[in-house]
């Protein structure tokens, strides 16, 4: 009976032998931190953090929840400056935020106003400031008319900035053009209320 | 038998290929990075097109900082790896999703105009986690897991 118990022992540690050889401890995780920063437009949605059954909202500025390797999601509270010496070099790497101009259209057509031709260079300013500049043309129609019209109209307009860009030397392959329709507008207004406002194109530099 | 599963592996190759458009750009490069792109290793430079699936890997003096078409901006510290694991906008209706993975190091990222159109489109995983993003600026960081025993 020794005898067969000695066998038994010999063949477990055999076995857990061969599983430690095949099959590596399942690997720990390293220790997880997510912080929340203030908007620079002030307004924060948040983050919500999930971690098999928990659920975590962080939404007020510099919330933050340390996830330990084993555990549980922690809020933990850091002041910017721990914030700042921990992701300085992450933050500092960041693309310089997209400059956004509105610039308007005449009532139908796809050509600007007289003020918003003069806006064009602020924009043309802003490109050159950049190092490698790519943009987005977003055009917006107003609620006259039908969305299938507005959806062309709005590309046509982001298409004729596009030109306009290019005839001011801008590369066409840093510039990409969508058209919003009447998805987006800017003064909220009823169907067939002709709004100059609507009647625009944003450009992102970026 | 092999010669199927060699044609198969072939057609996926393709089909990934021909989808494949832009879906940022670096807009920051330092120190050593690289942009792992399939099995092609592309150093990191400040105008490179980005696309979805691409993984960005920095090391101990590297940093990268992408801006993607709705405008999301992302940047990776030093020691860092991060996948893009799915980016899709729609600039008409500006649905879309974008999915990243930080396996390790750190990442800053501020929201777009898909999160602004529907709350939680980017989503940004951890080996533990995942973050839904409902319009934010925010800061994440993942330790390496200290050296197994033996290694």
């Amino acid at each position: 009976m020794n005898g067969f118990q000695n066998l038994l022992t010999g063949i477990c540690a055999a076995a857990l032998l061969m599983a430690c050889a095949q099959a590596p401890m399942k690997p720990t995780l390293g220790d997880e931190l997510v912080v929340v920063l203030p908007g620079a437009g002030g307004k924060i949605g948040g983050v919500v953090v999930r971690r098999n059954d928990t659920e975590q909202v962080l939404d007020t500025p510099f919330a933050a929840s340390r996830i330990a390797s084993e555990g549980k999601p922690e809020s933990v509270s850091l002041t910017p400056e721990q914030v700042h010496n921990i992701f300085s070099a992450t933050v500092a790497a960041l693309p310089g935020r997209p400059a956004t101009f509105m610039l308007y259209f005449l009532e139908g057509k796809d050509e600007l106003t007289q003020a918003s031709n003069a806006e064009l260079a602020n924009v043309l300013d802003e490109i050159k400031r950049r190092p490698e500049p790519d943009l987005l043309v977003t055009g917006h129609a107003d609620n006259v008319g039908s969305d299938g019209f507005n959806d062309k109209l709005s590309l046509a307009r982001a298409e004729r900035m596009r030109d306009l860009l290019k005839s001011r030397g801008i590369a066409p392959e840093r510039i990409q053009v969508a058209g919003r329709g009447n998805r987006e507008l800017l003064v909220n207004t009823g169907k067939g209320v002709a709004e100059e406002r609507n009647r625009r194109v944003e450009i992102s530099v970026r | 038998m092999g010669r199927n599963w060699v044609l198969a592996v072939c057609a996926v190759c393709f089909a990934t290929t021909a989808t494949s458009s832009e879906v940022g750009h670096i807009k920051v490069a330092k120190g050593a990075a690289v942009i792992q792109r399939g099995i092609d290793k592309i150093p990191a430079v400040a105008g490179m097109k980005i696309f979805a699936a691409d993984v960005i890997s920095t090391g101990a003096d590297g940093a990268v900082g992408v801006t993607f078409l709705d405008n999301s901006l992302i940047s990776t510290g030093p020691n860092s790896v991060f996948a893009i694991d799915q980016y899709i906008f729609d600039s008409t209706t500006h649905v879309g999703k974008f999915e990243g993975t930080l396996k390790k190091g750190t990442l800053a990222a501020i929201s777009g105009k898909m999160v602004t159109q529907v709350p939680e489109s980017m989503r940004i995983r951890t080996p533990s986690s995942i973050m839904g993003v409902r319009g934010t600026e925010f800061l994440v960081k993942v330790d390496e897991v200290p050296a197994l025993l033996g290694r």
